[in-house]
């Protein structure tokens, strides 16, 4: 029997709210509200200018109370456990954040190549991490996003068929698949074909052999899958989608899964993105920014976004996929007698020979990639190794404890419990009172109320404990109980309906009083 | 077996002692983690990557003398990423954990501090596009315009495909939008520009029955105030386009509101206000007409109401969006510039609106004094049109990459556009430079 890591108890979510329970922290609106006639005073012709603006005007330590308040009516990973199967959070080392924060790093995108050597070392030695992670001959770090590293990649797949003259119009993705691979494919202007799951949550195979056929652009799929198993046939689906002249594609969701163990590029993968926030321990900020590198094989180098990063002399992009290349790199010793000793800059910006020119007006999301850069330094091979190896123990360990069902396994990083005949989205309400972040709820569609699950690796035996209680105690609270949770925490349960029938997105849509 | 001691070697982020592995092990029946993995030896990677781990104190060391190989050059720079002086107070709330190490807001009842931010920056666009719904980001101004561009062809019952950019839009965002429109109907156009603004009469000429979305700048790719806005809306509505204009939100807090000129859409790069120089980082301003609403991509925050009747935010309209429609999304976003738009709200609450007036005010003075005190200098002209200008300028010299090549040894960074033109940006982070730099001007050109 599990013992009680902590009392179990609902506690209350609500550290900027007075006990009053009637006081929000007001909108800036409501603080002040000051117009002003921009034009008035300027030196430019009236005809130019605008005629009023008004907004608020307030005081330096009004605004750090505000914000600072608003930040305490926000969960976050230093709060506590974050485990949104397919979404969730690692904790951010603060160490990424102070090394991004170098003033030396705050440099334009239009410098001349040869005065940012800097830069150009982050981004050629974060291009050579990641292709050798993922087995992979090339990468981008241009994508902003996890979405758009799928973008560039499929429209990198594209521009392969068209060089090669092969008219291609579908792809295909697993129904259980992230919403993003299906609008991706859209956007480039594919129609999409959509796989159903296996009975055991896996790819049906022969539903992909009847699937694929002369109009297959690829095929798009994240091992381990969403419900953290892996697709064993891996290899097997490589062909059959080779075969019919199709690419396959990574989704890197699930990459911290497989860290140091298996690599997109041997199990047949030609594209993938990585993901930056859910591998390499970059901070999300309530929604971004994000970054989404994208990874292909050989052939396909030629189509990356310009531009890419390689060392001068070099007549070919990355190519470090046996391992290895940065056993004598690492000293920092040695990096400072290259530069020291050479006559001109070590590194260059190139245009791949077929690009498919850009997917961010400059070069993505810079601060970002510093931080996956320097995490990945940290840990190293080993450190990397025991990430998937503590967030697959984590996972397991987390649902052994559970009340639930877990209809589908052996799973790695995640799983999906099923709440049965309770409804998964009250239940993670529930869990709110218990003080805990709930899981991704009712996705995938093809488990029955599904709670997708991903603690990681930084929650410790005691952490996963507390979290299996707040589990367990809402999915056996009462339906009145759930239909009216959360009850403890800042805002109570908030009506989706009404805001999505009377869309009030900003202050000026709302009337006094509201 | 040792515990969590200086010298393990597993990841530094996974809290396990040694002990509660193995306790976790044998609770699973397990001998190790790696009985858990179900992969198959074919596809197993039991090769090294050859990275070291290190000490967080090595890694710093490593990545300062990386980032000191960066020449310290005073940068000059603009052309669609800028900077101005951020607060330290910004710095200092936005690093708060509670929103720094936050993901999206799909909880909303412990996720209101965010929401409330996210609404107040759509608030603050609105006032300064006069467009009354702002979405909570795209990645920057290249994709927020690549973007706006797949709306006009959404959101329009006529059959346009004809999309009307200026021929002098920066490489990088016409390049982004080619891209986004390669899967669609879409094809991208150009027209000229005569004095570094729109030219109207080419314009006219151009614009026509298969248009769907003229595109138009203020300031433009080289600084110059576009005198013409309202004229170049009623081209784009006379042939029932749709009116894009580009622009942040620093100049929109002086220039003409876009929504006084006819503007349909907004779009541009807001981390002019809360980020400083990041080697283009960015921050997608997009905002639009009510009528759009249905199809705006990306993530809206709304007001509603909690269990108890008060206020609260969410994220709203979901159903554009690609986890709930899947292929017909009205995008494939998902993760946005959130936490950049938290800085962006950030620093415009801080400057209120005579800071961000004040602040406008001073990328016009500074651009028009230093152009005059270039244009002083023999062999430059400055600017290179008799536009006013926005931050920056087009330079005229002999020998630009010469001159260029020459600036940088004497510690500064300038554009340089083709054989006979630079291209220099000055914002208040280096107008007490901006003498140093007509110095060093004076001294290159011959």
């Amino acid at each position: 029997m599990l013992a009680l890591a902590t009392e179990v108890a609902r506690v209350n979510f609500d550290q900027a709210r007075f006990g009053d329970d009637t006081r929000n922290e007001p909108l800036l609106s409501e603080k002040d509200a000051t117009a002003v006639d921009p034009g008035e005073n300027s030196v430019l012709p009236d005809d130019l200018t605008r005629d009023s603006l008004e907004l608020p005007r307030i005081s330096e330590p009004e605004l750090a109370r505000h914000y600072t308040r608003l930040s305490q009516m926000n969960w976050s990973v230093e709060l506590g456990p974050y485990p949104l199967g397919s979404c969730t959070m690692k904790y951010n080392p603060s160490f990424t954040d102070a090394v991004a924060a170098d003033p030396n790093a705050a440099v334009h995108p239009d410098r001349d190549p040869e005065t940012v050597q800097g830069t150009l070392e982050l981004l050629y030695g974060l291009q050579e991490y990641l292709a050798t992670i993922g087995g992979m001959d090339a990468v981008t770090l241009q994508p902003p996003a996890g979405a758009a590293g799928e973008f560039t990649g499929i429209a990198v797949a594209k521009a392969y068929h068209q060089h090669h003259g092969t008219d291609k119009s579908e792809v295909i993705i697993p129904a259980s698949a992230h919403g993003t691979n299906f609008a991706t494919a859209a956007m480039a202007g594919y129609d999409v074909v959509e796989l159903p799951s296996g009975d055991d949550g896996r790819v049906d195979v022969e539903a992909l052999e009847a699937a694929v056929s002369e109009d297959t652009a690829a095929l798009m799929l994240t091992n381990p899958n969403t419900v953290g198993l892996f697709e064993r046939d891996i290899a097997h689906i490589a062909d059959v989608v080779h075969d019919a002249g199709g690419l396959l594609y990574y989704d890197g969701a699930n990459l911290n899964a497989l860290l140091g163990r298996a690599r997109p590029g041997d199990m047949g993968f030609d594209i993938m993105h990585y993901n930056v926030h859910k591998t390499f321990a970059t901070p999300h900020g309530g929604g971004g920014p994000g970054a989404g590198p994208v990874g292909v094989v050989e052939e396909l180098a030629e189509f990356l976004p310009r531009p890419q990063v390689r060392k001068v002399g070099a007549d070919t992009p990355a190519a470090a996929a046996d391992g290895g290349a940065f056993a004598d790199a690492g000293d920092a010793d040695d990096v400072d007698d290259t530069t020291e000793d050479a006559d001109g800059p070590e590194y260059e910006l190139f245009d791949p020979a077929r690009s498919i020119g850009k997917v961010h007006g400059f070069s993505g999301n810079w601060l970002v990639l510093i931080r996956a850069y320097a995490y990945i330094r940290r840990l190293g091979d080993e450190g990397l190794l025991d990430a998937s190896a503590k967030a697959t123990l984590n996972a397991n360990y987390l649902a052994s404890l559970l009340d639930l069902d877990v209809p589908y396994g052996p799973f790695h990083h995640e799983f999906a419990a099923t709440a049965g005949e309770r409804d998964a989205a009250d239940v993670a309400k529930g869990m709110l009172d218990y003080g805990v972040h709930p899981p991704t709820t009712k996705w995938p569609e093809f488990v029955d109320e599904a709670m997708l699950t991903e603690p990681t690796e930084v929650e410790n035996k005691r952490s996963l404990e507390d979290l299996a209680h707040a589990f367990n105690e809402a999915f056996a609270d009462s339906d009145e109980e759930l239909h009216d949770a959360p009850h403890k925490t800042t805002a109570r349960r908030v009506d989706q309906t009404s805001a999505a029938r009377d869309p009030r997105l900003s202050w000026h849509a709302l009337e006094d009083g509201e | 077996m040792s515990g969590r001691t200086a010298g393990s070697s597993g990841s530094p982020f996974a809290p396990h002692t040694a002990a509660e592995t193995a306790a976790m092990l044998e609770a699973l029946d397990v001998d190790s983690e790696a009985d858990l993995f179900d992969i198959p030896d074919e596809v197993a990677f039991d090769g090294e990557f050859g990275i070291p781990q290190r000490d967080e104190r090595t890694v710093r060391a490593d990545l300062r003398e990386t980032f000191a190989r960066n020449d310290d050059l005073t940068e000059f720079l603009g052309r669609g990423h800028y900077a101005h002086y951020v607060p330290a107070v910004v710095d200092d709330l936005a690093s708060r954990s509670e929103f720094l190490t936050s993901y999206t807001q799909y909880q909303p009842e412990i996720a209101q501090g965010f929401l409330q931010a996210l609404f107040e920056y759509q608030s603050m666009l609105v006032e300064l596009t006069g467009l009354p719904v702002a979405n909570c980001s795209m990645y920057d101004a290249a994709t927020g315009l690549a973007e706006a561009a797949l709306l006009a062809e959404r959101v329009r019952s006529t059959s346009g495909t004809t999309v009307l950019v200026p021929e002098a839009l920066r490489d990088g965002k016409r390049a982004t939008l080619d891209n986004y429109v390669d899967g669609s109907d879409l094809t991208v156009e150009t027209y000229p520009y005569a004095d570094n603004t729109v030219d109207l009469d080419a314009l006219a000429d151009r614009v026509g029955d298969d248009t769907v979305f003229v595109y138009a700048e203020t300031p433009t790719v080289t600084g110059a105030i576009e005198p013409a806005l309202a004229a170049v809306g009623d081209l784009a509505h006379d042939a029932d386009a749709l009116f894009c204009v580009g622009s942040d939100p620093v100049a929109l807090s002086l220039l003409q509101e876009p929504a006084s000129v006819g503007a349909d859409v907004v779009v541009g790069e807001a981390d002019v206000l809360g980020l400083p120089t990041s080697y283009g980082m960015g921050l997608g301003l997009f905002a639009c007409k009510e009528d759009y609403l249905r199809q705006v991509p990306g993530r809206l925050v709304g007001k509603s109401e909690d269990a108890a009747d008060r206020r609260a935010f969410t994220l709203t309209l979901q159903t554009r969006e690609q986890h709930i429609r899947k292929e017909r999304a009205t995008s494939n976003i998902c993760t946005n510039q959130a936490w950049v738009a938290l800085r962006a709200a950030m620093h415009a609450a801080s400057l209120g609106p005579e800071g961000l007036v004040a602040l406008a005010e001073d990328c016009v003075r500074n651009a028009a004094s230093l152009a005059a005190d270039l244009d002083a200098v023999e062999g430059v002209e400055a600017p290179l049109d008799d536009r006013h200008h926005f931050r920056e300028f087009t330079v005229g010299v002999a020998d630009a990459p010469g001159v260029a090549a020459d600036l940088r040894e004497a510690g500064f960074a300038v554009h340089v556009l083709d054989d006979g033109t630079l291209q220099v940006c000055v914002t208040d982070l280096n107008a007490d430079a901006a003498d140093d730099l007509v110095a060093a001007f004076a001294e290159v050109v011959r």
